[in-house]
């Protein structure tokens, strides 16, 4: 990709807003890569595979959700600041009217023993959903068994010294930054 | 409404924690809307959450729930703004950046010292919830059934939640 942040005109900001509109109304399940994908790069083309690949490393290592972070770059990318607004407001607006809806019910109904016991069993699944999700980003990000360490940091850092997560953010990442530094040797060969 | 200022710095503190994704920001989520204001009790923070994995779009859009217990329409709104605005921008200003940094020799660096961070603190979350969440053995035993059908298989997560449900009525409606 060179450089260029190749503006398409031709789509419009009211297009961008149906468009990551769907994606947050009908991605269930937790996987919204895929709706954004399969919608974006597959009946859109509103971008193509390789930027699409990019813009996602990009969002997994800025703070920020996965998705949201896509829908800003996306948007920012075929329409500057006003198409990210649109996208990320967008995406964020259906489940948001639906979580709201569902705490105003959840403040009167929580107690009754029928809601607890299947809240209790909601609660069960969502603890093997994520700790699947977790397992399977692992398994495609981390490619050195070097890297495991600074996992482990993490997860000692938070779970056992219980140590605030911005502290345990800002310290392992700077570690693990500077253990994959650039390194001279690996710099293209130069005349000495 | 008087809780509005501190559901905005808290939300907006707690969205630059979600390096990887919103379960990086767990740990301290529980800490600061239970422990310190408490806003809600840890069981209903860990119902709202899992609610949230089944509701549509971005995985933590039960913030907006958070901020209607504590100050209705007004605090669904600071929150849901406090929690997306400040990623959103830094989000829109380090892409640009991003793209002009290529040449950049610690680009690659960040990215690839930033992974295994991002999976340490998923991963970190995921304990979090996990002792909150699993009281019994029969939670143990559906946590631990759902992930290995979800590595396994191709299933569909919102499927089993609601089959968590189902069979959370018949396992813990006894009680």
């Amino acid at each position: 990709m060179s450089d260029t942040v190749t503006r398409r005109a031709d789509v419009t900001l009211g297009e961008i807003f149906l468009a990551f509109l769907l994606i947050g109304a009908t991605s269930f399940g937790g996987g919204v890569m895929a709706y954004l994908r399969q919608s974006l790069v597959d009946k859109r083309r509103w971008i193509d595979d390789s930027t699409f690949v990019q813009m996602v490393a990009m969002s997994q290592s800025l703070p920020g959700l996965n998705s949201t972070n896509m829908a800003v770059l996306v948007g920012d990318h075929l329409r500057g600041t006003a198409g990210a607004a649109a996208a990320i407001s967008a995406i964020c607006l259906p489940g948001g009217l639906i979580m709201f809806a569902i705490g105003m019910v959840h403040s009167e109904h929580a107690a009754r023993p029928g809601v607890t016991a299947m809240l209790h069993g909601v609660a069960a699944t969502a603890v093997g959903l994520v700790m699947a999700v977790a397992v399977q980003i692992g398994r495609k990000v981390l490619t050195r068994v070097d890297d495991l360490v600074f996992v482990a940091l993490a997860v000692i850092g938070v779970n056992l010294l219980h140590l605030p997560v911005l502290v345990v953010l800002v310290v392992v990442a700077a570690l693990a930054i500077w253990w994959h530094r650039p390194r001279t040797e690996s710099s293209p060969p130069q005349a000495k | 409404m008087t809780q509005i200022p501190a559901l905005i710095w808290v939300f907006a503190y707690l969205s630059l924690l979600t390096v990887g994704g919103g379960l990086a920001a767990f740990p301290e989520l529980k800490y600061l809307t239970v422990d310190v204001y408490h806003w809600l009790t840890s069981t209903q923070l860990i119902h709202l959450y899992s609610l949230g994995q089944v509701a549509p779009g971005p995985n933590m859009m039960m913030v907006a729930a958070v901020g209607e217990r504590v100050a209705g329409v007004v605090g669904a709104l600071a929150v849901v703004i406090a929690f997306f605005g400040p990623t959103g921008l830094v989000t829109l200003a380090t892409g640009r950046l991003w793209r002009r940094l290529e040449g950049w020799r610690w680009r690659e660096s960040i990215q690839r010292g930033l992974a295994p961070v991002a999976v340490g603190l998923l991963l970190a979350g995921s304990i979090s919830l996990a002792r909150g969440a699993l009281t019994s053995w029969t939670g143990i035993a559906v946590a631990a059934a759902v992930f290995a059908l979800l590595i396994s298989t191709r299933i569909n997560p919102a499927f089993l939640v609601l089959c968590g449900a189902v069979a959370g009525l018949f396992v813990f409606g006894g009680r």
